[in-house]
């Protein structure tokens, strides 16, 4: 590889890491304005105009406060627990492909930092790693709360992980391939998988919902039980890292599925649009037009949020474990039977 | 060549580690870190599926499972059994032998000529699909069957029979 390529591939980097931090930074902002929005209320408005300023204050906060490490915890593995959370956040968003080739001054640049040929594992395996920043910041809290929510938040990860994966599999019937790159190619020209998967869909929807810990599947988190979950003795920015993890999640997710599922940077008139915008500022388009269904999927997050109340933790586990997994399988079975008689 | 000696070195640090460490939790988090570097040898070998799903099954599954029963068990010295000194020179002794008999056996054994892969792509998942959905297809699925067996035999030991008398407080 030359070096003007390793440069490009750095940059790339720099701008998704980059826009991540700010979509993370500024889905708090949305939420609270939108959960305002739900309970008729004004939200925040008071740092900068309609309170836009909202996020930089609440980080400058956060480094601000005080710094404390409870006497009885693991001081190492306290420190590891929340630095795992946001490492595992920002890794997954390596094998998304953002759009179609660019082409700057002559040159041809993919956006899509790696196209490695397991990219739906690769999202798998970091997601089922994610976990580890929880119980391992739970437990070194050596706090009876913390150590619950971070079991809670362990069990529920892999309960849910595993009809991620059955619902997948589903997926994988159907477009042949496990890169990511080539699965957004093939749903150009309204071939969106979400036509094909519509059970698979809502299946992996759901299972996002409770991979990222949000409600109604915050149990690990749940205030009613467990005072603060497995960020109780958290302060300062390591407690800002396990939430702007969440967000930063939700992103990736949102951008996950917008990828599997529903079209990625394709549109209608697609074609069209690009030769009318060149080879430069089509594909940029098409990457707004991915964005913006991302920001769509975030907003029905927070919707769902304001929306529906939490679990209870029984509940919780027979929906995963009797519900969404044979539904899971039947998907399997159904999706094969199709695809062997159609073809 | 170097990168392997270098993994192979932690592989190595990190197992003797998750011996020596004095909480299990510590162990088993060095065990993560372990097979970490074994996710790397395959990442080397060009054996992408591979490295991946030892990512995900056994540093995403298997060893959460590990971590969420050693949080749960109350582990420190109270409860800790005492071992006699007989005990713990027998080990030692067991040990000494185990050791002497894999070193000899080494010593004695020729180093074997290295298998030249006749595909070296044949860690991707299309190839490594191939060959185990044609060549290897009665043993890929006979290896189901034992997981099936495991799974019942897991159902069967959670599930309480219902014959059972209740246990009076």
């Amino acid at each position: 590889m030359e070096l003007a390529e390793i440069g490009i591939k750095f940059a790339l980097v720099a701008i998704i890491f980059g826009i991540s931090l700010v979509v993370a930074m500024y889905s708090t902002y949305a939420e609270r304005k939108i959960a305002a929005f739900f309970q008729d209320r004004v939200g925040p408005n008071r740092a900068g105009p309609f309170g836009i300023l909202q996020p930089l204050a609440d980080g400058a906060k956060m480094f601000l406060k005080e710094e404390i490490i409870p006497t009885n915890a693991t001081p190492f593995l306290f420190i590891v627990g929340p630095s795992l959370a946001i490492l595992t956040a920002c890794i997954a968003s390596a094998v998304i492909p953002w759009g179609q080739n660019v082409v700057i001054a002559g040159k041809t640049i993919p956006l899509q930092v790696t196209d490695i040929n397991v990219g739906i594992l690769y999202i798998f395996g970091v997601v089922s790693l994610g976990v580890y920043g929880v119980m391992i910041g739970g437990w070194a809290s050596n706090n009876k709360y913390s150590l619950l929510g971070a079991i809670r938040a362990a069990s529920q990860n892999i309960s849910y992980e595993i009809s991620m994966g059955l619902s997948i599999i589903a997926l994988l019937l159907v477009t042949g391939t496990l890169s990511l790159g080539e699965i957004a190619q093939q749903q150009h020209g309204w071939h969106w998988n979400v036509i094909y998967q519509p059970v698979g869909f809502i299946l992996f929807l759901i299972c996002a919902f409770a991979e990222t810990n949000r409600t109604p599947f915050d149990l690990p988190e749940c205030e009613t039980e467990l005072v603060g979950g497995y960020h109780t003795e958290y302060s300062s920015m390591k407690l800002g890292f396990y939430l702007f993890a969440e967000y930063i999640n939700m992103f990736i997710s949102s951008a996950v599925m917008v990828t599997l599922y529903w079209g990625s940077y394709n549109y209608p008139g697609m074609d069209f649009m690009n030769e009318l915008l060149g080879t430069t500022w089509g594909p940029l388009f098409g990457f707004a037009v991915m964005f913006f269904k991302v920001l769509l999927f975030i907003f029905f997050f927070m919707w769902v949020r304001w929306t529906i109340p939490r679990f209870r933790y029984d509940q919780l586990m027979d929906l995963g474990w009797k519900v969404l997994i044979p539904l899971a399988i039947a998907n399997i079975v159904v999706t094969a039977v199709v695809i062997t008689f159609l073809k | 060549m170097s990168t392997f000696y270098f993994i192979a070195f932690l592989s190595i640090f990190f197992s003797i580690l998750v011996i020596s460490a004095k909480s299990p939790v510590h162990s088993i988090l060095y065990l993560i870190l372990t097979f970490f570097t074994f996710t790397i040898h395959y990442i080397l070998m060009n054996a992408q599926f591979l490295a991946i799903v030892n990512f995900i099954v056994y540093m995403g599954a298997i060893l959460v499972l590990f971590l969420y029963t050693l949080m749960l068990i109350n582990l420190n010295k109270d409860s800790e059994p005492v071992k006699p000194f007989m005990v713990k020179l027998a080990a030692v002794f067991g040990a000494g032998i185990l050791m002497v008999a894999l070193v000899s056996s080494l010593k004695l054994s020729g180093a074997s000529a290295p298998v030249v892969l006749t595909n070296p792509n044949l860690g991707l998942v299309k190839n490594l699909g191939k060959v185990l959905f044609n060549e290897f297809l009665l043993p890929f699925e006979v290896s189901s069957v034992l997981l099936l067996s495991a799974m019942v035999g897991a159902v069967l030991l959670a599930t309480k029979d219902p014959k059972e008398p209740k246990a009076t407080i």
